[in-house]
């Protein structure tokens, strides 16, 4: 039998197509293209290499921002994820409550980056912030805008406030979907409540806490408005972070080559991190 | 071991699940518990593991009562439609799991994990986790678990019913054996009529939180002491009518009647229900004969069901081998009138010598 080809079909593909390049391809080469460049204005280029990719790994202003992001992505994480899951532990199953925790659950992931920010910096305000003012009332010295302990721990808290809810939602979607027959086999067998929630509770919640973990670590590592709009970076550089010193020496200092290297390594930092925990946590499930 | 409820009843807000039940199950045998979904099946074997706590009433086993003492501290294993092991365990440590609650040593923990792993052919998968089984291995698994404890009450909640039909046949032929050397009694919960004959053992039939009658498996079906009980007990369902009694003959209507037993022929006339199983009601034979009109005709493997109407009831009919009917076709039907079961104005049984 005689195949016949048709090459037209090709045409149907160029939806897709355009749609890639217009939404990720270009923009990203336009990127490239200043990272292996030098320019001067009047669309003039010279070829540089590798050379701002050395200066930015060399730098000690990208260690310190990039440990700055690693400590507070791990803080994050330690924090939000365990709190998540106690939280999504502790809701109830069933009842008219489901609906008012869940309401409420959901509130902080509905007010924008730059709300949050703002009303952080309102609370926390040492003069007339309520969190600020009380706190210096009880004793403590809290000034965000002057001590770098006290704006990471405000920077933390924020995010915790505005974040937890997601973990906590997932969580809870992934326990409402174990039968009730576990529990009920885990009784009968005398578990203990910790060897439910280790044996049962915790295996069910895999996936969608490998999602959870996944996402949270996306947003924190590339965290940029809310600690923008809370302390601006400062006091000095102690919260400037990846995406924060990335725009200050793109937009601030033009420096367009080294930002553009920059993007690069952090885009490749971020894929690196998620395809190793992705690849760990799903190991067991490929075999 | 003995088992006994005693005018157990179980009440929800304003719901009741089970009505005041007394059942007294038969000690190291198969129990099955008939009925239909929301019969109470599932609520009366959550009360027999206190699971749930009877509204009122009490349960004895082995002569105690126990109603107050909690779940765990009985002597019983559950297992349910839904494969439920615990999911990051293998095989192993999930037949493992209640010998490790129950703190014994190693090597018997051991010794008897491989007893029942090949018991129920689990012995080449015991390094794999639940999600890497088929279902069937699963509840082979799960059927493990609950046999390994070796507890006197063994609670099997529709077991088979998420397995495809080829497991569930295979399954259900090595159940009563797997349980036989246990001395365990068994309690078995299913909808279907003939998956209660499959098992023998003794039959409990449920309706609406009641239970119907209890006794040996193949006496109540042949028996149903109700016409409730016959209901239950009966799949395709069991065709009914009301006759017309007149001295020794039993009038369907004018032109069909026929002789009825002599215990029935002693009773007042008047009217009394009939129940006639589809497999005595045949489109081809002797007996009594019937005209319907055909109103349903499906082939069901080696089986025909029709459904037909006759003199104003709606009868089933099934037969072996492939008839073909049309819709609408007027037929004879023919039953043998020993088959009919008598119940009185109660829809209690009469009893008749068949």
């Amino acid at each position: 039998m005689r195949k016949t080809t048709n090459q037209k079909a090709w045409w149907l593909v160029t939806p897709v197509l355009l749609l890639v390049a217009f939404n990720a391809f270009i923009p990203l080469m336009t990127v490239v293209n200043y990272a292996f460049q030098e320019t001067f204005g009047n669309n003039q280029f010279f070829w540089e290499g590798t050379t701002w990719f050395e200066k930015v790994l060399r730098s000690e202003r990208f260690h310190d921002a990039l440990g700055r992001q690693m400590l507070f992505t791990s803080m994050i994480l330690v924090i939000e994820v365990p709190l998540g899951i106690a939280v999504a532990l502790s809701m109830p199953r069933k009842g008219p409550w489901v609906s008012v925790c869940l309401v409420l659950m959901a509130l902080p992931l509905l007010i924008p980056w730059n709300v949050v920010g703002a009303m952080w910096n309102i609370f926390a305000l040492p003069d007339i912030g309520l969190l600020g003012y009380s706190l210096n009332s009880m004793g403590f010295d809290y000034n965000f805008t002057r001590q770098p302990v006290s704006a990471w721990m405000t920077t933390v808290v924020m995010d915790v406030w505005h974040w937890t809810s997601l973990v906590v939602l997932l969580c809870y979607a992934g326990l409402c979907s174990i039968p009730d027959a576990y529990y009920q086999a885990a009784h009968i067998d005398g578990a203990s409540p910790w060897a439910v929630f280790r044996y049962i509770q915790l295996p069910k919640m895999k996936r969608v806490l490998t999602i959870a973990i996944l996402l949270r670590f996306m947003d924190s590592f590339m965290i940029y408005t809310e600690p923008f709009v809370l302390t601006g970076g400062g006091p000095g550089n102690t919260t400037t972070f990846l995406s924060i010193d990335l725009v200050k020496i793109a937009l601030g200092q033009f420096d367009l080559g080294p930002a553009a290297a920059m993007s690069l390594i952090y885009f490749l930092v971020v894929l690196l991190i998620c395809w190793v925990f992705y690849t760990v946590m799903m190991r067991n499930e490929e075999q | 071991m003995a088992i006994e409820l005693r005018n157990v009843s179980l009440r929800i807000g304003a719901e009741t699940h089970i009505y005041e039940t007394n059942l007294s199950l038969q000690p190291g045998q198969f129990n099955i518990l008939l009925g239909t979904t929301l019969s109470g099946k599932t609520s009366l074997m959550r009360l027999m593991a206190g699971l749930e706590k009877p509204t009122s009433g009490e349960l004895w086993m082995n002569g105690e009562a126990v109603t107050g003492i909690p779940v765990q501290k009985r002597s019983v294993a559950m297992v349910y439609q839904a494969f439920i092991n615990y999911p990051s365990f293998s095989v192993y440590d999930n037949i493992a799991s209640p010998l490790k609650v129950a703190g014994l040593p190693k090597d018997e923990i051991d010794a008897r994990v491989q007893q029942f792993a090949d018991l129920l052919q689990l012995t080449p998968m015991l390094h794999r986790l639940p999600d890497e089984l088929s279902g069937g291995q699963q509840q082979r698994t799960a059927l493990a678990r609950a046999l390994v404890k070796g507890a006197d009450l063994v609670l099997l909640d529709e077991p088979l019913a998420n397995l495809d039909y080829k497991l569930r046949e295979e399954l259900r032929d090595e159940l009563p054996k797997m349980f036989a050397d246990s001395g365990a009694t068994v309690v078995y919960a299913t909808s279907e009529p003939l998956e209660a004959l499959m098992l023998g053992g003794y039959t409990a039939t449920l309706n609406e939180g009641r239970v119907v009658q209890f006794g040996e498996t193949s006496s109540i079906y042949r028996q149903p002491d109700s016409l409730e009980a016959a209901r239950v007990f009966s799949d395709p369902p069991i065709n009914t009518a009301t006759i017309e009694k007149r001295g020794n003959s039993a009038y369907l209507n004018d032109s069909v009647s026929w002789t009825v037993p002599a215990q029935l022929a002693s009773m007042p006339d008047g009217r009394y229900s009939i129940g006639l199983r589809p497999h005595h009601l045949l489109p081809d034979g002797e007996g009594v004969k019937v005209g319907g009109e055909v109103q349903i005709a499906e082939i069901s493997g080696s089986e025909s069901i029709m459904r037909v109407n006759i003199e104003g009831n709606n009868w089933v009919s099934e037969a072996h081998g492939i008839h073909s009917f049309e819709f609408g076709e007027h037929r004879s039907f023919f039953f043998d009138s020993k088959r009919c079961l008598y119940f009185d104005s109660n829809d209690k049984l009469v009893e008749t010598q068949v």
